[in-house]
């Protein structure tokens, strides 16, 4: 028995489908964003079981997931900075008791 | 040919992170949403020992499960009384949410098994090739060189954002 590329990508692809479902579902802001991070992290996974089957002798694909982490981990600090904030303001996190803006 | 050992790891850790990642996404207590999303990143990351890339293997547990999931951790202690169960989930969103995850499976599956591009070589086979073999020097000297296939930019790029966010964290948190 083999480990082809398919025995890689299917993982992958039920790591997105599960991210997309907690996204739907969910209401809690902080729940949302753990499910963002599944489906960001199933991307990553791709790219990088791409470059080890068809692109072996390059290295791009690793290097488009190490850019893609450092992003994400500035993306998901900036994140929480908003939901703390809207804690303060309306006490919970809740997607469904965001109404207003504040302009 | 891989060796059962590789096909042995390959499956335990598949299993525990499809898994985790459904329990992260289906259980009712947040912080433990936020542990089972930990074991399903550190399950990416020994793929990613797995295929090869050592470095972005030890990048992917300092980064995601050190620095992302202490955020998280704090985040939800902020924000959050202990034992606190969330909402029942209401059953459009739940509908919509298996309908849209369903519809995409099936269409990824049905992509994946149909394409031609995918049929091919074995992990040993991947692994083989003679500049698979990815050391130090060569990460070290496309992340600071500024030829073809090289990432200085990008690299320069990443740390002025990162430190745009640390500065726009400390003022959309800061007390006003």
């Amino acid at each position: 028995m083999d480990l082809s590329i398919l025995w890689y990508l299917v993982p992958s692809v039920l790591l997105f489908v599960f991210g997309v479902y907690g996204f739907i579902t969910r209401k809690n802001m902080i729940a949302m964003l753990i499910s963002l991070e599944l489906m960001l992290n199933s991307a990553d996974l791709n790219f990088v079981i791409f470059n080890r089957y068809l692109f072996p002798g390059s290295m791009e694909g690793m290097m488009f997931t190490l850019f893609a982490i450092a992003i994400a981990a500035a993306e998901t600090a900036v994140a929480i900075a908003l939901i703390i904030n809207i804690y303060r303001s309306i006490g919970n996190t809740n997607v469904t008791d965001i109404k207003e803006m504040k302009f | 040919m891989d060796s059962v050992g590789n096909i042995i790891l390959y499956f335990v850790v598949a299993i525990v992170m499809v898994v985790s990642a459904f329990l992260a996404v289906t259980t009712t207590k947040i912080l433990r949403a936020a542990t089972y999303l930990l074991f399903s990143l550190l399950c990416t990351a020994v793929f990613y020992f797995q295929l090869g890339y050592q470095f972005l293997g030890a990048v992917q547990i300092a980064v995601y499960a050190g620095g992302i999931m202490v955020l998280f951790v704090f985040a939800i202690i902020l924000t959050h009384k202990p034992n606190e169960k969330s909402a029942p989930l209401l059953p459009h969103r739940q509908i919509t949410g298996i309908a849209a995850s369903v519809a995409g499976a099936g269409l990824l599956l049905f992509a994946l098994f149909k394409m031609p591009l995918v049929k091919g070589i074995s992990l040993a086979e991947a692994l083989s090739n003679d500049s698979a073999q990815i050391t130090m020097s060569d990460i070290g000297h496309a992340l600071v060189g500024s030829e073809k296939f090289q990432y200085l930019l990008p690299f320069e790029a990443v740390s002025v954002l990162l430190l745009a966010c640390i500065i726009g964290g400390v003022v959309i948190a800061r007390k006003q």
